[in-house]
């Protein structure tokens, strides 16, 4: 959707190549790409402000105007300084030795707070620890329950206190409960409310003080936009927190948020939550933040998507008869339904630096569609036409064009398609010849 | 009901508000003078009130022509004249599909907007003014979900189908009209699951719901997205896709009575032009409120 801040710096810097040094001017221009690229990430526009020009003071040093790409130096420097800003290296949880250990989660509605909740718990339980929920979240319809059944999913005992019980009492209760059911962690989901209001943050303090907690984790939604450092401020404030847990970068959004919470309040973002499974926690890493703020793909969380969506053993058997050169319409199908679960070609391709710097990609003229239909073609054949191709007739191929309302070219184009990849698959496979690149198969172009 | 939610934007806001949104009104007490300064801090205040970089420069640089051609005489001028502006293009000739009957409304969203809460309003709102509402819970997928809708429909009086945590929701969409059918309802409002609209999958399968409501449905559909205020540029990315998969008819604004202003919403409006039917300023039933473009506009420019 946006332009990443490499393809912005080539056009400014392109437009130098040949002269000589770079001219305080041509800083000036690269540094208003930095400021629409942050604006875009809905990093916070005063955060954006002192970042540009703590970046701009280091441009014009010697580092950048002597280099011979200038373009990339620079980029090196808004990354390095963006990573720096968000924390250096990941920043783990620090919990006490007491027992039970307390971690108190806070946040607006709607962030994320229970999941949140949940997923720590599991992610605790992984590492050894035995968390108790309470929910303390007595305002929102049906909170309760929800953390009540995330709960049982995980194995995970849930604390509720008596209808219309005072939730600063449901929390030290709950810590109670942990220490009769011999628990080690608890951890309190607060209520939110759909702003930042008097009411919430008095009560999370008196919780606070109530239960002591080792740790006090602010949930943001990485979606929030502007709004994200009046939210932070306000709980930094009322609250004080330790660490944020920033939720659904699963999505496609830039994460601004991140940059401005940290540079706002100084706290670290140590959680990343990417997915509705409870087992989509992850420590948070600034360096893979900083980049995606950027709009310059993030290849580690690709190479982890694609391990997530994979079925394992689908394509360890699929693999195994690529090898054997079996390979089958049913393999395709199956890589097919792979590559689609990743999401959109377009998203996936994004992912990938560089790769909106490719035409095809900018025009997006990747044919989704094609998939789709390639998808469909295959699954209106028989198992046995799946297997062996070679039996499909031309009855077989207009019974297949009609079942998968495709055209019988289509039909055609696709079997000889085929045909042809197993071919190169067999050269390969025998050792001559080069390993194929790319299948050629409609919709899926080159290798990428 | 006049001025109210203006008042309420401005009420109980308290400090965190005072800090950064009453920005244009710092703006008007540094005086009336168009100078730099002041187009780069009015620039700063659209941008802090999410309303994209690339629409506020397009809007500020358009200002700045029409205040010299039109010889704005001061930054009040300006302001005034931005609102007008914004109000121009947030209003568009859209039918208010919530008040017309029979019909069956599907609401959509990525999580954490408020679609189950907006819905229960609406349920609530329309069966005091006499209609017959049917509710139906085809969010199967978030723990409670249903339960939340069980409690809206207690409060508002009014039927809702369910569907076991797990099922497939166009199945639970398919009772409820069968329901809706059998009982005459002239407002059904159908629940879904949020979803983040970069999982192919789920869309997809919000894609199927639509297609079994539009085929099962003897009132006309309308796809109603419930869009939160907070969010940032990623709100218009969330439309365009939710539009693609199903066409959306019209846009929720949720979250307005906090700190932020919901200026995403001018870019959706602009980019797809699907109108804001409802805003959101608070968490009590007539808090959902209709949405007037000038008052949403004055708002955003904080007048």
């Amino acid at each position: 959707m946006f332009q990443n801040l490499s393809d912005r710096l080539k056009q400014v810097f392109d437009k130098l190549s040949g002269r000589g040094r770079l001219s305080e001017a041509d800083v000036d221009a690269a540094m208003r790409e930095i400021r629409m690229a942050l604006l875009e990430a809905d990093v916070n526009f005063r955060v954006v402000k002192e970042f540009v020009a703590r970046v701009r003071e280091r441009c014009l040093g010697a580092e950048v105007t002597a280099s011979l790409t200038p373009g990339q130096t620079v980029v090196k420097i808004v990354l390095d300084e963006l990573t720096d800003l968000m924390g250096g290296t990941e920043s783990r949880l620090v919990l006490s030795g007491r027992i039970p250990a307390v971690i108190m989660v806070v946040g607006l509605q709607g962030s994320g707070k229970t999941t949140a909740t949940a997923k720590l718990a599991n992610l605790l339980r992984k590492q050894g620890r035995s968390p108790l929920m309470v929910a303390a979240d007595v305002y929102r319809p049906a909170a309760i329950d929800q953390l009540e059944a995330l709960g049982r999913e995980l194995d995970v005992p849930v604390y509720r206190g008596a209808e219309g019980e005072d939730p600063v009492r449901i929390a030290k209760a709950g810590v109670k409960e942990a220490v009769a059911r011999m628990r080690d962690t608890v951890i309190v989901d607060t209520a939110g409310r759909l702003h930042v209001d008097e009411q919430m943050m008095e009560e999370a303090a008196l919780i606070k003080a109530a239960v002591k907690p080792d740790q006090v984790l602010l949930v943001v939604d990485s979606m929030t936009g502007q709004d994200a450092v009046n939210v932070a401020s306000a709980f930094a404030e009322r609250v004080d927190f330790d660490g944020v847990v920033l939720t659904k970068l699963d999505g496609d959004s830039r994460g601004g948020a991140a940059l401005s919470v940290k540079a706002v309040t100084g706290k670290p973002v140590k959680f990343a939550s990417l997915g509705e499974k409870t087992d989509s926690l992850e420590p948070f890493h600034p360096d893979r933040m900083a980049r995606r703020i950027l709009g310059m793909g993030d290849v580690v969380s690709l190479i982890e998507k694609a391990q997530e969506v994979a079925d394992e053993t689908e394509l360890k058997e699929a693999g195994e008869r690529l090898r054997k050169a079996e390979f089958t319409l049913d393999d395709f199908l199956i890589q097919l339904r792979q590559v689609r679960k990743m999401g959109s070609l377009s998203d996936v391709l994004a992912m990938l630096p560089g790769a909106k710097g490719l035409k095809a990609i900018r025009e997006s003229d990747i044919d989704e569609r094609a998939l789709d239909r390639t998808t469909a073609i295959i699954t209106s054949m028989t198992a046995k036409e799946r297997a062996k191709p070679q039996v499909i007739n031309g009855s077989r191929r207009e019974r297949i064009a009609r079942g998968s309302g495709a055209t019988v070219q289509e039909v055609n184009q696709l079997l000889a398609q085929f045909a042809q990849a197993k071919k190169l698959l067999k050269q390969f496979q025998g050792g001559k010849g080069k390993r194929p690149r790319g299948m050629g198969f409609p919709g899926l172009g080159g290798p990428f | 009901m006049n001025g109210s939610w203006l008042q309420r934007l401005t009420e109980g806001l308290g400090r965190t508000r005072e800090q950064l949104s009453g920005q244009l009104n710092v703006l008007m007490r540094r005086g009336p003078d168009l100078d730099e300064e002041f187009w780069s801090e009015l620039e700063d205040a659209l941008i802090g009130a999410d309303m994209g970089v690339t629409a506020v420069t397009e809007i500020v640089e358009r200002l700045r022509d029409s205040a010299a051609r039109r010889a704005l005489p001061d930054a009040e001028a300006v302001i005034d004249h931005l609102a007008e502006e914004i109000a121009a293009e947030l209003t568009l000739d859209a039918e208010d599909f919530l008040e017309t009957s029979p019909v069956t409304v599907l609401l959509v969203g990525v999580n954490g907007t408020g679609k189950t809460t907006t819905l229960g309003k609406i349920a609530k709102q329309a069966s005091d003014a006499g209609r017959r509402v049917l509710l139906g819970s085809a969010d199967t997928f978030r723990a409670a979900a249903d339960e939340q809708l069980a409690i809206w429909s207690e409060r508002a009086g009014v039927p809702v189908v369910r569907g076991e945590r797990g099922t497939d929701p166009a199945a639970v969409a398919f009772d409820t009209l069968a329901r809706a059918r059998e009982t005459g309802a002239d407002l059904v409002l159908i629940d879904t699951a949020g979803r983040l609209h970069t999982k192919t999958d789920l869309m997809e399968e919000l894609a199927k719901v639509r297609r079994v409501v539009e085929r099962e449905s003897e009132a006309p559909v309308r796809v109603l997205m419930v869009l939160d205020a907070t969010t940032g540029q990623n709100g218009l990315v969330q439309a365009k896709r939710f539009d693609e998969t199903l066409g959306l008819d019209g846009i929720a604004l949720t979250k307005l009575d906090g700190t932020a202003k919901g200026g995403i919403a001018l870019a959706v409006v602009r980019e797809l032009g699907v109108p804001v039917l409802r805003i959101g300023v608070g968490e009590g039933v007539d808090d959902l409120r209709p949405f007037v473009a000038a008052e949403f506009a004055r708002a955003l420019v904080g007048r």
